[in-house]
């Protein structure tokens, strides 16, 4: 089975400064990352208009049935996905082997800026997952007891509560 | 798998509704959205056919309120039932944290329901789960059909580790929220063993 996904606010400061960082070299208008279970890990950018869970959902969705077309002929997986819009494209590209990166730009960008932009920003964002990582390693112990804390004293009540209001 | 952000003190979880096709688990799903009130419920996702056959899946992210300070999000999914749709079922399983089966009632659907458990075993297997350990809720479905299969009787066949078993109408939502809330228990509850 995966491993759950913690995110600690260190890292999660670190990953929204380089998403901050893409958004302004790349002079896009959204930029997020996701799980590659769709689960939304940070957002920057304009996102008033836009629905990002459903947009995190789906991102993760065209992912994995894009990584089984890469199996099906022999390819580990395709790295990254374009889509052209008359206004708008999507940019996605897998960082770490286990986010989704994505960037959402209009024509005052272009797409060889994004790449180039997203390389950079790829590299930074490794360095935080292999951080993660390697905390998660160490302090295997650490996590497991901090996260005793809030959850284990979980009672039903409190489950009969979530679905009563 | 669960995603909890300490940032933002969050819990996310990822509940997919599994079984045969025509069984009732976009129904479910769409008895879900259209009773949950609209601050805590997202866009309801089909990504269906013309024939609103479910075609990869259906999503709908549901936010239930806190526990212990984390605010709780549900992300619920559908996969295709059709047996021709077995790359994607397999695609959905993916970090899934709970599994609902819907099954058909009715008779003529007996052998579908067994074959889709089935299947659902050997795809979580091929993801690192086990059926015998991941959270698991079963629902008959379609109970309302004169041709519906004693309850009895489809527990014998489909009921595979005592799992919490309801019965259900998912057009009028007899059971939909049953059924839900014990997935969510089981969830949350494996939460606590970690």
């Amino acid at each position: 089975m995966s491993q759950d996904l913690v995110l600690y606010d260190e890292e999660f400061q670190k990953i929204r400064q380089a998403l901050q960082r893409l958004l302004e070299d790349a002079s896009a208008k959204l930029v997020f990352l996701v799980d590659k279970n769709g689960q939304q890990i940070a957002a920057v950018g304009d996102m008033s208009s836009l629905d990002t869970t459903s947009l995190a959902s789906l991102t993760a969705g065209n992912v994995a049935a894009t990584d089984g077309l890469a199996r099906l002929i022999g390819e580990k997986e395709f790295s990254i996905l374009f889509h052209e819009g008359e206004k708008d494209n999507i940019h996605i590209s897998i960082v770490a082997r286990r986010v989704i990166l994505v960037v959402i730009f209009d024509d005052r960008a272009s797409l060889g800026l994004v790449r180039l932009r997203v390389r950079r920003a790829t590299a930074e964002l490794e360095a935080v997952f292999d951080e993660i990582a390697r905390k998660v390693e160490s302090q295997k112990v650490t996590f497991i007891t901090e996260l005793e804390g809030p959850f284990s004293e979980i009672t039903d009540e409190d489950i009969d509560r979530l679905f009563s209001e | 798998m669960t995603f909890i952000n300490y940032a933002q003190r969050e819990i996310n979880c990822k509940i997919v509704y599994y079984g045969p096709g025509l069984g009732g688990k976009t129904t479910n799903l769409q008895y879900i959205y259209d009773r949950t009130p609209a601050p805590s419920k997202g866009k309801l996702i089909s990504l269906a056919t013309e024939t609103d056959r479910t075609l990869f899946f259906d999503f709908l992210p549901l936010e239930l309120g806190e526990i212990r300070g984390f605010k709780t999000r549900f992300h619920l999914y559908t996969v295709p039932g059709q047996v021709f749709y077995d790359a994607s079922r397999k695609l959905i399983l993916r970090g899934v944290d709970g599994v609902i089966f819907v099954a058909d009632s009715q008779e003529a659907r007996m052998e579908a329901n067994v074959e889709s458990i089935r299947n659902l075993d050997r795809n979580l297997k091929e993801q690192g789960y086990d059926i015998a350990t991941i959270p698991y809720v079963l629902q008959f479905n379609k109970r309302d059909l004169p041709t519906a299969v004693p309850v009895d009787e489809m527990y014998l066949r489909l009921n595979i580790k005592g799992e919490p078993t309801f019965e259900a109408t998912a057009t009028t939502g007899l059971g939909v929220f049953e059924t839900l809330k014990a997935s969510a228990r089981q969830v949350l509850t494996e939460l606590k063993k970690k």
